[in-house]
């Protein structure tokens, strides 16, 4: 019996689960431990068989099923294939990290009880796996919509803060005007047969003008939720106020999902791809990649410096993306599968170390209270399992091998490296100059997460309570070594991780990049030629850590005793202080000089004549004062003359209904 | 000849009706307003039995009864009753004086009455030609409510243009199904009580059952 269900019934029932270990959280309120050490591994053990049903199912042909659901007429069609199935392993992976995580993370009395916020997280990843099973319109929407509203009240779960309150709404709005474009969008691609099955949207055949407008009502909706620019502002906002591993999911997690569904229309439903919208992905994703980059480089509170990594990771899967359409619009297959591959290799990267990032924020959160750069530094010596674990995270952030980030990004570069084969040579002139952007964003992307951990758990600690510090409890600690793990595999084995993905673009494109890459053995990776580039992740490893511990013995040889300890980055100053370290602003200020057109800076220098000198700098958003406040006060002139009607009495209000009356019988009498 | 008489006697009624609107929307004591929309009840009465005497339609008795039960006898009384207990049978004001309240109500007639002409034609009911005195009852009546300050007078209003429904109701068609009678019927006295809870509160909140007094809830 159990043999013979279907990969998707399997994760069909690991959703039930999911919603019975939410739902039993529902009845376990307040009770804390229970939910805590319970529910959540509970959940985090149903994420593991997720993500394992979700492994297998890549390598097998596709799947779909008929939910009895929702209205009469109008049930939920399912479909697993290789595309859905990816996506819904690197939920699974994810989640169970954070899932284990979240298991020694959530404390008594932060706001929502801990019963409902266990139903309200297991929704949440309910929602996501069945957004990315979805195979019509219909069920795609109510549990978009699911999503989104489940993640509203994880962010808002500190709702007792106007300011979270603030984001909470911030997010759910621009998360709602999104899914209006993506509802337009099903509403152009079923062609006018009323059939809102994707099944009937693969097989119209739209013309180019309609194609293009799905393609761009699918970029304008599935943008809202990753966060291309300009509509990511609400990220910088429900990042930072969501508990981390609701942010850790969200960012790791959910905003694939708007992946996803990009590429779901654009590949899948779309029978044509045009040139002109590869242009549009790339040039939405560079300036995306760029600007969340130089915002990331310049913030100060750590969370905030993650969300707008985030938006630069998203930039560059867009970028990615980009590529691939553009070389699909051009019949160059090949190379079309391997912008996809980095495409989909840094979904599964980012997931990975950007949960892990969130998740280290969280426990440094937690241990200090505090989540400003300005009063953290020097955690190393009081959090060392959190410091190592993050030092991981950043380095698959810089994109530095042994890890994930490096693959992703490596491979991304690659692709671009076969553009002068595109047919336009305005494209060939013009794309090297993408490269190079894409090559500078990584570079600032190191920076930025050198000052992430510079700030954070090197030097001294800017606060005695710092000293007061605590390490992460052992549930954290799995949680986080789960997501080391996965980093580290993503970027010692990417020929096996090739695999799975090469059936995803098999699929979409036609080509499965993993047939070339297997034929160089399992160990070294390259995507075209050997003869063009390969990287060996093991003996990449094994010779920088022969090189590294060479080097430590040389030291420990030639400095045996005349070891010395001193205070870290005093620069040989006795008597320096936390006071006199590099700060996150100061840490920023060339970005900040350097990049001065991309910030709206509101400067405050003191006089020379001050008692007291006050040095403040804000930094705001361009697109705040450009779109999003003229869009506000638009609309509230137009509701203040609305509101005129509004008199407050009621032989007006009956006037109206009488005016009316009449004007309607006069219609009628004509 | 007897038949004949009884068509005229329906006739009449119909412009006793039309008198009573006016003269509600005519008059600012409330005291006489309430007289008046129990006289306007009892014409209704009338109307409708003869009606139904005239083309042997049995429901419509009962909804005569009906109507004699709620609009002459439960309501008036209620509304005698609240005016007692609020103290307010002396009523002055109107938004608009009365002359020009009346003009106004003139036009309002000429226009139902053109409005009434084309279904009037196609109605096959013997007292179709009153169509056009219903609508301008129910116009009258609405008008009247849009005029008065005061919470009491618009009640009546409202109460007022049932009754104007009611006679459209019966003059058209022979009045509504049973059922729905029944439900509005109910609906007037349920709206009466609604109404005189709303009243006593707005007097407890305001000292005054002046309804520009609500004005202050807006928000700004």
């Amino acid at each position: 019996m159990l043999a013979s269900l279907l990969h998707l019934d399997w994760l069909l029932l690991l959703c039930g689960a999911w919603l019975v270990v939410g739902a039993l959280g529902i009845f376990a309120l307040r009770r804390f431990r229970f939910v805590s050490h319970v529910l959540f591994p509970l959940g985090g053990l149903v994420c593991l068989g997720v993500f394992l049903v979700a492994l297998s199912a890549i390598f097998e042909s596709p799947e779909t099923a008929v939910l009895p659901l929702g209205l009469p007429g109008l049930p939920f069609h399912l479909r697993l294939d290789a595309l859905s199935a990816l996506f819904i392993a690197v939920i699974g992976s994810v989640g169970a990290g954070v899932s284990i995580f979240a298991a020694g993370y959530f404390r008594k009395g932060e706001g929502t009880p801990p019963g409902l916020l266990c139903f309200q997280y297991h929704l949440f990843l309910t929602s996501m796996v069945l957004v990315v099973l979805a195979d019509d319109a219909y069920a795609f929407m109510v549990m978009w919509e699911t999503m989104a509203l489940s993640s509203f009240f994880l962010v808002t779960s500190n709702h007792r803060i106007a300011a979270i309150r603030r984001a909470g709404y911030l997010y759910l709005l621009i998360a709602h005007i999104g899914a209006i474009a993506i509802l337009l969008c099903f509403g152009v691609l079923q062609a006018n047969t009323g059939d809102y099955t994707f099944d009937n949207m693969r097989g119209q055949q739209l013309s180019s003008f309609w194609s293009s407008a799905a393609f761009l009502l699918a970029v304008f909706g599935f943008g809202a939720k990753a966060g291309i620019l300009p509509l990511h502002i609400w990220l910088p906002e429900a990042h930072p106020a969501a508990p981390s591993p609701v942010s850790a999911l969200m960012s790791g997690v959910m905003l694939k999902t708007a992946i996803y569904g990009l590429l779901r229309v654009s590949f899948d439903l779309l029978q044509m791809q045009l040139w002109w919208w590869g242009v549009i992905l790339l040039a939405l994703g560079l300036v995306t990649a760029l600007f969340g980059v130089i915002f990331s480089a310049v913030q100060t509170d750590m969370k905030r410096l993650l969300a707008y990594s985030s938006i630069e990771n998203i930039g560059l899967l867009c970028v990615g993306m980009g590529l691939g359409v553009l070389f699909k619009a051009y019949h160059m297959d090949a190379l079309a599968a391997l912008a996809l591959t980095a495409c989909l290799y840094h979904v599964a990267s980012h997931a990975f170390f950007k949960s892990l990032l969130f998740l280290g924020t969280g426990s440094v959160l937690h241990a200090t209270g505090e989540r400003n750069l300005g009063r953290l530094g020097g955690l190393m010596r009081y959090m060392p399992w959190v410091a190592w674990v993050t030092l991981v995270g950043v380095l698959a952030s810089s994109g530095l091998p042994p890890f994930g980030g490096f693959v992703s990004e490596w491979l991304l570069l690659q692709s671009f490296l076969f553009t002068p084969g595109l047919p336009d040579p305005f494209l060939n002139m013009l794309i090297p100059v993408v490269a190079a952007a894409v090559a500078l964003v990584a570079a600032l992307a190191g920076f930025a997460m050198v000052k992430f951990f510079g700030v954070i758990f090197l030097g001294q600690p800017r606060e005695a309570k710092l000293a007061q510090a605590h390490d992460a409890g052992w549930l954290e600690r799995a949680g986080l070594l789960w997501l080391v793990a996965g980093c580290l595999v993503l970027g010692l084995f990417p020929v096996q991780i090739i695999e799975p993905i090469g059936r995803v673009t098999a699929l979409l494109i036609g080509h499965n990049l993993a047939d070339t890459v297997r034929a160089n053995g399992w160990f070294l990776l390259a995507p075209m030629s050997v003869e063009r580039a390969s990287y060996a992740p093991l003996v990449f490893l094994v010779v920088g850590a022969a090189s590294f511990y060479l080097a430590v013995i040389m030291v420990r040889l030639l400095y045996r005793g005349q070891l010395r300890r001193a205070a870290p980055w005093d620069c040989g100053y006795p008597a320096g202080n936390a006071r006199m370290q590099d700060t996150a602003e100061g840490f920023g200020q060339p970005i900040r000089r350097m990049f001065d057109p991309f910030f709206r800076m509101d400067i405050k220098h003191p006089t020379p004549f001050d008692e007291k000198p006050v040095y403040s700098v804000s930094v705001d958003d361009h697109f705040w004062h450009w779109i999003y406040l003229p869009i506000a006060a638009t609309t509230e002139a137009v509701a203040k003359l609305v509101g005129r009607l509004q008199q407050g009495r009621i032989s007006v209000y009956l006037l109206y209904s009488f005016v009316t009356l009449i004007a309607m019988l006069v219609l009628v009498r004509l | 000849m007897m038949h004949a008489y009884l068509i005229q006697s329906i006739n009449l009624f119909a412009s006793v009706l039309l008198l009573l609107s006016f003269a509600m929307l005519s008059q600012r004591r409330i005291l006489t307003v309430i007289h008046l929309f129990t006289l306007q009840g009892a014409t209704l009465v009338a109307a409708t039995v003869v009606v139904a005497y005239v083309t042997n339609q049995h429901h419509l008795y009962y909804s005569a009864a009906i109507t004699l039960v709620t609009k002459v006898i439960v309501i008036p009384i209620l509304l005698h009753r609240l005016i007692d207990r609020l103290n307010v049978k002396w009523d002055v004001e109107t938004l608009i004086n009365i002359p020009t309240t009346m003009l106004i109500g003139i036009l309002l007639v000429v226009f139902a009455f053109n409005l009434a002409l084309p279904i009037a034609k196609l109605s096959s009911s013997i007292a179709h030609s009153t169509l056009g005195i219903a609508l301008a009852c129910v116009l009258l009546s609405f008008m009247m409510m849009i005029t008065r300050a005061k919470a009491v007078p618009q009640v009546i209003g409202f109460l007022s243009m049932e009754n104007g429904l009611f006679f459209a109701a019966t003059s058209a068609t022979y009045g509504m199904p049973m059922v729905v009678e029944f439900g509005i019927a109910f609906d007037v006295l349920v709206g009466v009580f609604i109404l005189g809870v709303f009243m006593f509160q707005i007097r407890e909140q305001f000292d005054s059952l002046d309804i520009r007094h609500l004005e202050k809830l807006k928000e700004d």
